[in-house]
């Protein structure tokens, strides 16, 4: 009896913590909506001057701004806005003539599959680097790890593209220097690492610091004791309490490699929604850059959202004082 | 009050004796927060070697005029795209410009905006974060939802989005970066406010009538600034990579003024080429930030020696 009690409890206050965490996002969605709709409408030169182009009539610009509903009161707008965005729709492109929502639709599959290959190579090599240097602490392996980690972060995404096309492109010729081809994992390979970098730094380290605190547990003394091999003791009892905060960077990095996207994207020529709005930056193109950005800060918000709730679920203490995000 | 409470202690020196002759000894007596961190700084070789990057280049951004051999926007048609050689120690890019020269001036807009853009950051973060902090009620939920929702924007998307609205130009990056910032200095420094409002000394001062605004300025501030210190000066490093992500996307500091972003983006199409175009730019980002990266993680084990 008191067991199923005792289940119940811990239910309901993971159900309320659910609840108390989708609250607290619908502040937030409304604050970005608002901030881009700022940006989009309020301050921007005329956008029937940039979709007429120039040599336009003053009656053929006036029709449009009524057209668009530009010549309405402010509040009038965000509203339309607003309800514009609750049925899904971005708004159409200033110089496609296409609604935002079939551009990016079009290409958010590659960027997708470029960020999930990314993660894969911050999986593997983020947390391959920090148990080495954890469990070879202080040895020439962990110097190694520091410092590649140490630049990695210092290196501009852009940049690291660069040379890895110089490199492995053009001087050694074993890869493809740009664009999606016919889309073989060959590929992949630059972009993804470029993209991957400064996270699996982060997962490295991540992995280093809290692979350390595990260790110096006394259980971990006691499975050395009982005679376990090295291999099982790392790879059964410490790896397996190390990698929960690890699990929620990785799971936070989906959304920041979004970010990251519209870098890699340019420099590789990957025809995803980074380019895209690389592409609609130049051409000044509001609508399709303000709603990619917008699609992407709702994924790394609702990335974010995920992330709490399974911490809170694995960790109970979580459900009762907020987290504090890592800055 | 605690340690007197031990009867044998009455028979020995007293403990504030004790303390007087170590601090005498040691050489300690003016011992404060900063000097203690400063000394463990000194004897951070990492560190040093992050502040020694950090003067060099403002050295360098200051003294430019002086230290570039050519005019960083002539172009001598003559000599365009020539490889590095003793004339041109980085080479020329395609109009025949000395990318050594561009290189050393390309470091005013980096350390201007590094330190201009987080210098906005920080006061905007520090006003609403001791708003926030010190008088927690409405205004401490507001403001801290008014982060979240800055906090919602990945930095250099939210920089993109406002960028493409206010046009290119150094001023636009100022407010960009500057206006992005914030959130992080507020909640910083508004969880360092929450941590000593309700110390000791600072029930004392307020017990002495001194106003609030006389403890913020004089007792919260100094002691909460130490953490702001470490967090602008890694911020500097993020600051300067966006700066050169949004010159390199065409949306940042505009031709022809020298920026190291600028300059990438310039040697995307030449990079077969006049691979020599991206080599130096690049390389002058990555030593720049590592300067401030480095002394920021001295800085922070320099002020908090149980962190490390």
């Amino acid at each position: 009896m008191l067991i199923i009690k005792e289940i119940d409890f811990k239910y309901i206050s993971m159900l309320l913590y659910i609840v108390r965490r989708i609250l607290q996002i619908i502040p937030v969605i409304i604050g970005v909506t608002l901030l881009l709709f700022t940006l989009l409408y309020v301050i921007p030169e005329d956008p029937a001057r940039l979709i007429l182009q120039k040599g336009a009539t003053e009656q053929a610009l006036e029709n449009l701004r009524v057209k668009m509903g530009i010549d309405k009161p402010l509040y009038v707008q965000y509203w339309r806005y607003v309800k514009q965005l609750a049925r899904g729709d971005l708004g159409t492109s200033y110089r496609y003539r296409r609604s935002v929502n079939s551009i990016l639709a079009e290409h958010y599959p590659n960027s997708i599959k470029l960020a999930f290959v990314a993660i894969i190579i911050e999986i593997i090599i983020g947390i391959m680097a920090g148990i080495i240097s954890a469990v070879k602490k202080y040895t020439f392996w962990d110097t190694l790890v520091t410092v590649s980690t140490t630049l990695a972060v210092c290196v501009p995404v852009f940049w690291l593209g660069m040379m890895l096309q110089v490199i492995f492109g053009l001087k050694l010729g074993i890869l493809p220097m740009s664009g999606m081809g016919d889309g073989s994992i060959r590929y992949y390979i630059l972009p993804a690492i470029a993209l991957a970098s400064v996270s699996t730094a982060f997962v490295a380290r991540m992995t280093r610091s809290s692979m350390l605190e595990v260790i110096s547990n006394d259980y971990m003394t006691t499975a050395y004791a009982k005679g376990l091999s090295n291999f099982k003791v790392i790879g059964k009892h410490a790896l397996k309490n190390a990698l929960i905060p690890v699990v929620t960077l990785i799971g936070l990095d989906l959304g920041a490699l979004m970010g990251g996207a519209i870098l890699t994207e340019t420099v590789f020529s990957w025809p995803g929604v980074g380019r895209v709005i690389y592409l609609a930056i130049l051409q000044r193109d509001a609508p399709v850059v303000i709603g990619g950005t917008l699609i992407l800060v709702f994924i790394f918000v609702f990335m974010n959202l995920i992330v709490d709730i399974l911490y809170a679920w694995l960790d109970p203490r979580i459900r009762y004082h907020k987290r504090e995000i890592n800055v | 009050m605690i340690l007197n409470m031990n009867p044998d202690r009455k028979r020995k020196k007293d403990d504030l004796e004790v303390i007087n002759e170590i601090i005498i000894e040691k050489k300690y007596a003016r011992s404060s927060l900063y000097k203690d961190a400063w000394r463990r700084l000194r004897r951070n070789k990492l560190a040093m070697l992050g502040l020694a990057i950090v003067i060099i280049l403002i050295m360098i951004a200051i003294f430019a005029p002086f230290i570039s051999p050519y005019d960083p926007i002539e172009r001598i048609k003559e000599e365009s795209s020539v490889s590095p050689n003793g004339a041109h120690l980085f080479g020329t890019d395609l109009l025949g410009r000395d990318i050594f020269s561009r290189v050393i001036y390309g470091s005013r807009i980096s350390i201007q905006v590094g330190i201009i853009a987080v210098g906005i950051s920080a006061l905007i973060g520090l006003f609403f974060g001791a708003i926030a902090g010190y008088f927690s009620n409405i205004s401490d939920a507001v403001i801290m939802r008014v982060a979240d929702i800055f906090f919602a924007f990945p930095y250099i998307l939210g920089a993109i989005a406002i960028m493409t609205i206010l046009g290119p130009g150094i001023v636009n990056i100022f407010i960009a970066i500057g206006v992005l910032g914030w959130a992080a200095f507020a909640r910083i420094f508004r969880s360092s406010i929450l941590s000593i409002k309700n110390k000791e000394y600072i029930e004392a001062a307020r017990a002495l009538g001194a106003s609030n605004y006389r403890i913020i300025i004089k007792h919260i501030f100094p002691n909460a600034m130490a953490p702001i210190i470490v967090y602008a000066t890694m911020n500097v490093g993020t600051a300067i990579i966006v700066e050169a992500a949004l010159s390199f996307l065409g949306i940042g500091v505009q031709p022809p003024t020298p920026a190291w972003g600028k300059m990438l983006s310039e040697s995307l199409d030449y990079i077969d080429i006049a691979p020599w175009m991206m080599l130096f730019p690049g390389m002058a980002i990555v030593i720049t930030v590592l300067g401030f990266v480095l002394l920021g993680d001295g800085l922070r084990d320099a002020f908090d020696p149980k962190l490390k």
